[in-house]
């Protein structure tokens, strides 16, 4: 019997399911034309067109004609559309569909682990596990009819679907959301090629980092080209081979952050590819930026939930920024529309596949508009893809993909009825096809004599029965059957049970009643019933609040201008050879320092009174690791292809806290983790701007390298990686510049042979060589992370075999040993005021450290590494006036004039002359003194710091919490969804020297990478 | 062959003294008079007493004021004139002596494995020949109170003098002071959960688990008492014992914590079983000062010197918590915990709570007489008033700015203590090797 009905079950199947030509048949053939016509329908073809009282007619899954006066054949199925809305199905084009997940190492990935250096993939392939170029969503493919009905209720045909895990995913494939087999399903296989900068499940600790995996996009784009052709040194790599096969799709790069957009454009740009870019959902607040990027995006609808913010206690550890955000999401899709930025949406991120509506209708509420909305979901994914000519719109010759509502789809009463996908139907909802409301005439067939009502159907569960009185009766209808019970008369327990089914306007059953009596039944519709219209309250529009640059409540809501400033009467610490001088005035002008003397005017400047106060440069910082998303790539030894200006992150607090301490330049450092680290950044704190506006222009490149305990990873349990000795660093060195000088040789050599031989092979682009070509030819130079004696002195011998100068040691707490050995070299130092013993190698650490190496003649810093301290460079800077008896102006100079020499930009910044960039502090006191504030700080003739200005801010800022505090907390007396509260957290980076508490809610990144020395 | 041993005998003598920290020791003890003349002498309470003289005997402070005759012969005179004279700086709260190199394990002495460890003491782990002691007294802190970390109660702080052959010789107050390390009651999300591919937020309920975990602690001394009711015990328990000097207010509880849910759970150690209770670390007690001024809860703040708790905060709140609490009235203590620089930066800490508004002489109160107080031991130290030890420095200027804060005498008991260190003495080798001077 069981057999029996399997077999069933099977003949059912294949019925469903298309014949395909080389599949036998078990049984008889059963081929269907399956013509089908659509009558009398609003037919929504595309965003522009829309014909009334049309028909549709498809035939073999074809749509084989559309229009006002189309002739139905005479082997079509007659659908009465009448009242019924058809529209194209809807493309989600980053579906999480038919693609096993991809199982991650339990625990996540543990740093301490020894480290996996090359991939664990078998086979011809790349050297690194999250470059999956190879992979194709065809192999993994399953139709899933379970999750498929997700989709196809919420009235999507078709979908791009991808494994999501590593940097290159591989190619895409276009499917539909039938249920058959998955050769009819699949209407593109290569449609897309996909990439990331997660490297998601690859056990690998290369990249370790963002800009790690950025390096890796870099260098892959150019391996790929190099493996064109066909270097004997690689021999088979399918990973190089499938890369370059796949660069001719669409390229969709998934980068979830505002930032990340940019970032993955940059690389885009580089290599001449213009991603489709997959947000996350805080675009918004950059749409300058992403219009820039001239890109296609994805748009995510997973808006944040509101916070239970009820417990103040809770709620303070809320950031402004988190708060704005849930205010603002629902309005992204509607800011690229209002830019002018094409996009796609997807109903990727979301918690609950279910939202996708409410989320879509609150994305219109906040200004979407229903057009580019609907094109959002059809044309222009299908454009995108390249599948236009098959799917997007209601076409004779296209795929009979379409929807068929009871009305506006966008609207909120509208229900989607049926979703056909290649010609086959799926019922949604179809006990809303027949309209039911209305007045019907209801005979029971009670023995004697039948009995008749009215009754009233308002809709598919509520109805009411009248006769001599009105009945509240039970009522349900699911689009065939019909059921209804009754009491006899009012108040009686005696019910009158009706079942059946309907056909239409005519219904008609079997019913029993208290006695037992069985009996027929029929009721027809009559009339109309009128019915109070629902008093729909009217929608307010989204109260929203401002954007801010940055995003947060110090950010400006207009970034600020340069002015013409005159600083009166202040004490001058002008770093020149003028010294200090008393009561004298400083002009600015367009960004410039315009003129320093006294009595000056300038009509139309801004005048501040400097008057017992003190102006000085701006500080500059030579060790810093703010305004970054991530500092150490530790996957390897010598990462010198990774480039902190590739992450930079524009929203870091810190800057602006730092502007408050006089900050006016950061050199933002790649951490410690391993000899050879990565390129550095200088920037300027142009609080508000983007990572661009935040570079220092015309600044030479830097490089970090770093010695000692963090790059033998003493706090390792098992360390495998080379080096783990100082012996073994020395080596790391030698290598690496050996085989940058034999690399160099190798490429004259070919461009030598080149006007020889025009088909000479050029050798492999390295960009980790690349970099140290440059130190070796003097364009680059290193800050080098270092601290006892012998390794500084190794390092300089190592410098002196390839004919280039060390430029600056920074940490350098044993400076002082060798600092006569420094000064031979020509080498800068940048160190700590008094930090020490808070590892072996700093046990020797002096406070007079910074005096002793001026003292030699030496260069000297003051740094901070740490973005609490560098708020008090200027105090740290006065230390060595304690220890030491340094003079107050050489002092100042060490975190002013002195940064500036190291980083070879001291002709633009650093002192006060005329010429110079206008990034000044104005103190409230002596500079040096603990006493002393800034009171503003001046970057390029811009006030980006004012400590009146910034009273103002924080009283906004508390207005502007309070209004989101009341508003998160009416959503949860509305009855709305709210998660519990979770507090902000901040990351902070270090060069893992730190001991230093920063906060209840700072997280130390280093706490997660390899190079932790707690 | 004899000229050379000479040579290295001459440089022995010249560089024993300059190498080896081994070389500097602790005073001698020294009985007699001593008179600081003519300074500005800060007495801690916030007075300040221009062109005052100090009088010691046998180790004690025995008048303090104008005029007082200073005799020719037969005492010690330190000419303060035009300087600033202070008493000793007190760090309230550190792990001085307990460990030498944080990333070495060996060193560390500092944290022990358990949750109730009331009867663990630090004194006697305490290092006095760790390099880092002598470069505090150089920054005028003379006395330490070193404090044992792990679990909840994780034991009792002893007060160390900074000048000492041995713990026995360096205990100033010993076990005054029980540490109970209060469990977080706030749920922080993992912000690496997205990289880790984790879910962000914590899986168990961090608040009720911290909640329970004080409710043990709780539990813990109320069977204590009850232990205590019993005249004779067939069993003796330690960790009971130790903690009777709590109940019989010889002993404070000091409650390290910093969030407001956290400090309204240490109010209820006073209500409960009246205990003296101080709060340390307390970064966020400004929002409830005028409740640990009712419940008379001094505060211990770990470290002015710190980036605000949220990205909102004023970027100087941490700065000016100390001047907010005092202005309510709360007695403040200012600490320095940095890891990197050991405490030495104490002076600094106080002189930055100093210009964000709390002023110069309560800022520096922060780091003497209320340290001295909030430890129990104002009654010999914390202030330059007769009757109390002579832990005294005397600075070139202002001891709060680093521009003028140069030591140049110290004090402990009337002894003068060392002012070299380590650190010192590498410098001094080093200007010999570039003939610098």
């Amino acid at each position: 019997m069981r057999r029996i009905l399997l077999l069933c079950w099977c003949l059912l199947a294949a019925a469903i399911i298309n014949a395909q030509e080389t599949f036998p048949v078990n049984g008889v053939a059963d081929t269907r034309t399956r013509t089908y016509a659509f009558t009398n329908a609003t037919i929504v073809k595309d965003a522009a067109t829309t014909l009334n009282g049309a028909t549709l007619l498809i035939r073999d899954g074809k749509i084989i004609g559309v229009g006002t006066s189309v002739s139905v054949p005479a082997d079509a199925v007659v659908i009465d559309c009448r009242g019924k809305f058809i529209y194209p199905s809807f493309i989600d084009i980053y579906a999480d569909y038919g693609i096993p997940a991809v199982q991650r190492q339990p625990g996540g990935f543990n740093f301490n682990a020894p480290v996996q250096f090359t991939s664990n993939q078998k086979g011809p392939f790349g050297w690194n596990q999250a470059i999956r170029s190879d992979v194709n969503a065809a192999s993994l493919f399953a139709v899933d009819d379970a999750k498929a009905k997700q989709w196809r209720d919420m009235g999507f045909g078709t979908a791009l679907v991808h494994q999501r895990d590593g940097i290159a995913r591989g190619t895409g494939m276009v499917v539909t959301f039938a249920n058959n087999r998955e050769n009819f399903v699949v209407l593109k296989d290569k449609a897309s090629a996909h990439y990331s900068f997660s490297k998601g499940a690859s056990t690998q600790a290369y990249p370790g980092s963002l800009m790690g995996s950025i390096a890796l996009l870099r260098q892959t784009y150019l391996d790929a080209n190099w493996y064109k052709t066909n270097p004997s040194a690689e021999g088979i790599n399918l990973t190089l081979k499938n890369w370059n096969d796949n660069q001719n799709l669409p390229q969709i790069f998934e980068a979830n952050d505002k930032w990340n957009v940019v970032r993955a454009d940059r690389i885009g740009d580089e290599f001449g590819v213009q991603y489709i870019l997959k947000a996350g959902g805080n675009e918004y607040q950059r749409i300058n930026e992403m219009l820039a990027t001239k890109g296609t995006f994805i748009l995510p609808l997973n808006f944040p939930q509101a916070m239970d913010v009820e417990d103040p206690n809770d709620a303070r550890y809320v950031s402004l920024a988190d708060m704005k955000h849930w205010e603002m999401a629902p309005a992204n899709a509607a800011m690229f529309e209002k830019a002018g930025i094409p996009f796609c949406l997807t109903t990727s991120d979301l918690r609950d596949p279910k939202q996708f509506w409410a989320n879509l209708r609150k994305a219109i509420d906040y200004g979407l508009s229903e057009t580019k909305a609907f094109e959002a979901l059809t044309s222009i994914p299908a454009t995108v893809l390249g599948i236009y000519d098959r799917v997007g719109s209601i076409e004779t010759g296209k795929i009979a993909n379409f929807v068929i509502t009871n009305g506006n789809i966008f609207n909120e009463k509208t229900s989607i009825l049926q979703n056909w996908i290649q010609g086959e139907k799926y019922g949604v909802k179809e006990d809303m096809w027949m309209e039911i409301k209305g007045s019907y005439t209801l005979v029971v067939n009670t023995p004697g004599a039948p009995k008749t009502f009215t009754v009233d159907v308002k809709n598919n569960s509520t109805a009411s029965v009248i006769g001599k009185d009105t009945l509240t009766g039970r009522f349900t209808y699911d689009g065939k059957q019909v059921k209804l019970n009754f009491p006899e008369s009012k108040g009686s327990r005696n019910q009158i049970r009706l079942s059946g089914i309907s056909n239409g306007t005519t219904w008609s059953g079997l019913g029993d009643d208290a006695a037992g009596n069985r009996f027929t039944w029929t009721a027809v519709y009559n009339k109309e019933i009128e019915t109070k219209a629902d008093s729909v309250r009217p929608k307010r529009k989204p109260e929203l609040g401002k954007i801010t640059y940055p995003f947060n409540g110090y950010g400006w809501e207009e970034m600020p201008k340069q002015e013409t400033i005159l600083i009166k009467n202040a004490t001058v610490w002008t770093n020149e050879k003028e010294g200090k001088l008393l009561n004298t005035d400083v002009l600015v002008k367009n960004g410039k320092i315009a003129a320093v003397g006294k009595n000056l005017s300038e009509p139309g400047a801004r005048i501040i009174d400097g008057t017992n106060m003190h102006l000085t440069p701006g500080i500059i910082d030579e060790h810093s690791h703010i305004a970054a998303a991530s500092i150490n790539e530790g996957g390897q030894s010598v990462t010198s292809e990774v480039r902190i200006a590739d992450n930079l992150n524009p929203d870091d607090i810190n800057i602006y806290r730092q502007l408050s301490g006089g900050v006016t330049s950061s050199h933002i450092l790649h951490g410690s983790a391993n000899t050879i680290g990565g390129q550095t950044q200088l920037i300027k704190l142009r609080w508000g701007g983007n990572a661009e506006m935040l570079k220092f222009e015309g600044a030479p490149g830097f490089i970090k390298f770093a010695l000692g305990e963090n790059v033998k990873r003493s706090s390792a349990q098992q360390n495998n990686r080379f080096p783990d000795t100082r012996m073994g660093v020395d080596q790391v060195l030698m290598d690496a510049f050996t085989r940058a000088r034999d690399y160099e040789a190798a490429w004259k050599k070919y461009e030598d042979e080149k006007k020889k031989n025009t088909k000479a092979v050029a050798p492999r682009r390295d960009l980790e060589l690349d970099a140290l070509v440059e130190i070796i030819n003097k364009r680059r130079f290193i800050t080098c992370h270092s601290y006892v004696q012998s390794e500084i002195t190794d390092m300089i011998r190592v410098a002196e075999k390839f004919g280039f100068t060390l430029n600056t040691f920074t940490h350098i707490l044993e400076g002082y040993k060798v600092a006569d050995k420094m000064k031979q070299h020509g080498s800068y130092a940048s160190t700590f005021s008094d930090w020490w013993i808070y590892k072996m190698e700093v046990v020797d650490a002096i406070p007079y450290n910074a005096t002793i190496m001026q003292r030699a003649g030496l260069t000297v810093a003051i740094n901070s590494d740490d973005a609490e301290m560098a708020r008090r460079l200027n105090q740290e800077a006065a230390k060595s006036v304690k220890y030491g008896g340094m003079s107050e102006e050489e002092a100042l100079k060490m975190v002013t004039l002195n940064p500036a020499i190291m980083l070879h930009i001291e002709d633009k910044v650093g002192s006060i002359r005329v010429g110079k960039d206008a990034d000044l502090v104005l103190w409230s006191d002596n500079p040096l003194s603990i006493y002393a504030m800034a009171m503003k700080t001046i970057v390029d003739g811009i006030v980006y710091y004012d400590r009146e200005k910034d009273v103002q801010l924080r009283l906004q800022i508390a207005k502007e919490r309070a209004r989101l505090f009341s508003k998160m907390t009416g959503e949860k007396r509305m009855g709305m969804p709210t998660v519990p509260f979770a507090p902000t957290m901040e990351i902070m980076h270090t060069c893992s020297e730190h001991n230093h508490k920063h906060g209840l809610f700072v997280v130390d990144a280093d706490q997660y990478t390899e190079s932790s020395n707690q | 062959m004899k000229r050379i041993i000479i040579t290295t005998i001459t440089l022995v003598f010249l560089f024993v003294q300059a190498i080896a920290q081994e070389t500097v020791y602790p005073a001698k003890e020294y009985k007699g008079l001593i008179f600081i003349t003519g300074g500005t002498v800060h007495v801690g309470n916030g007075q300040v007493l221009e062109n005052t003289t100090i009088k010691i005997n046998n180790g004690k402070i025995v008048e303090v004021g104008q005029n007082i005759p200073v005799p020719a012969d037969g005492v010690k005179v330190f000419d303060a004139k035009g300087k600033h004279v202070y008493p000793g700086l007190i760090l309230a709260n550190s792990q001085l002596g307990l460990v030498e190199v944080n990333s070495v394990r060996a060193t560390i002495d500092h944290t022990e494995v358990g949750v109730l460890n009331p009867n663990i003491r630090s004194i006697v782990a305490y290092n006095t020949d760790s390099k880092v002691i002598n470069t505090l007294k150089a920054n005028g802190i003379l006395l330490a109170n070193v404090v044992p970390q792990g679990g909840l109660l994780s034991g009792t702080s002893s007060v160390v003098q900074l000048d000492a052959w041995n713990w026995e010789d360096a205990a100033y107050d010993t076990d005054g002071r029980l540490h109970f390390y209060m469990p977080s009651l706030i749920a922080r999300p993992n912000p690496f959960a997205a990289f880790l591919g984790t879910d962000s937020r914590p899986t168990s309920d961090v608040v009720k688990e911290g909640l329970n975990r004080i409710e043990e602690v709780k539990r813990f001394f109320r069977e204590a008492k009850a232990y205590y009711a019993e005249a004779k015990h067939e069993k003796t328990n330690l960790k009971f014992e130790a903690v009777k000097n709590l109940f019989d207010k010889k002993q404070k509880l000091f409650i390290h914590c910093d969030m407001v849910k956290e400090i309204l759970v240490a109010i209820d150690f006073v209500k409960e079983f009246g205990f003296d209770v101080v709060i340390v670390g307390g970064s966020e007690s400004w929002q409830i000062a005028d409740l640990l001024k009712e419940n008379k809860i001094p505060v211990i703040l770990s470290q002015q010197h710190s980036l605000p708790t949220t990205q909102d905060d004023d970027v100087d709140l941490p700065y000016k918590t100390a001047a907010i609490l005092h202005k309510a009235g709360v007695v403040v203590v200012i600490n320095d915990e940095d890891g990197q620089t050991r405490g030495r930066n104490l002076p600094f800490n106080a002189g930055t709570a100093a210009a964000y508004g709390m002023g110069k002489e309560p800022a520096l109160t922060a780091i003497t007489l209320n340290a001295a107080k909030v430890l129990g031991i104002d009654n010999r130290t914390g202030s330059i008033e007769v009757g109390k030890d002579a832990n005294i420095v005397v600075s070139e200027g202002d001891i709060l700015d680093m521009r003028t804060s140069i030591i140049t005498l110290a004090l402990i008991q009337g002894r003068q203590v060392s002012l070299e260190n380590k650190q010192t003495q590498l410098y001094e080798r080093y200007k010999s090797k570039y003939g610098l001077n």
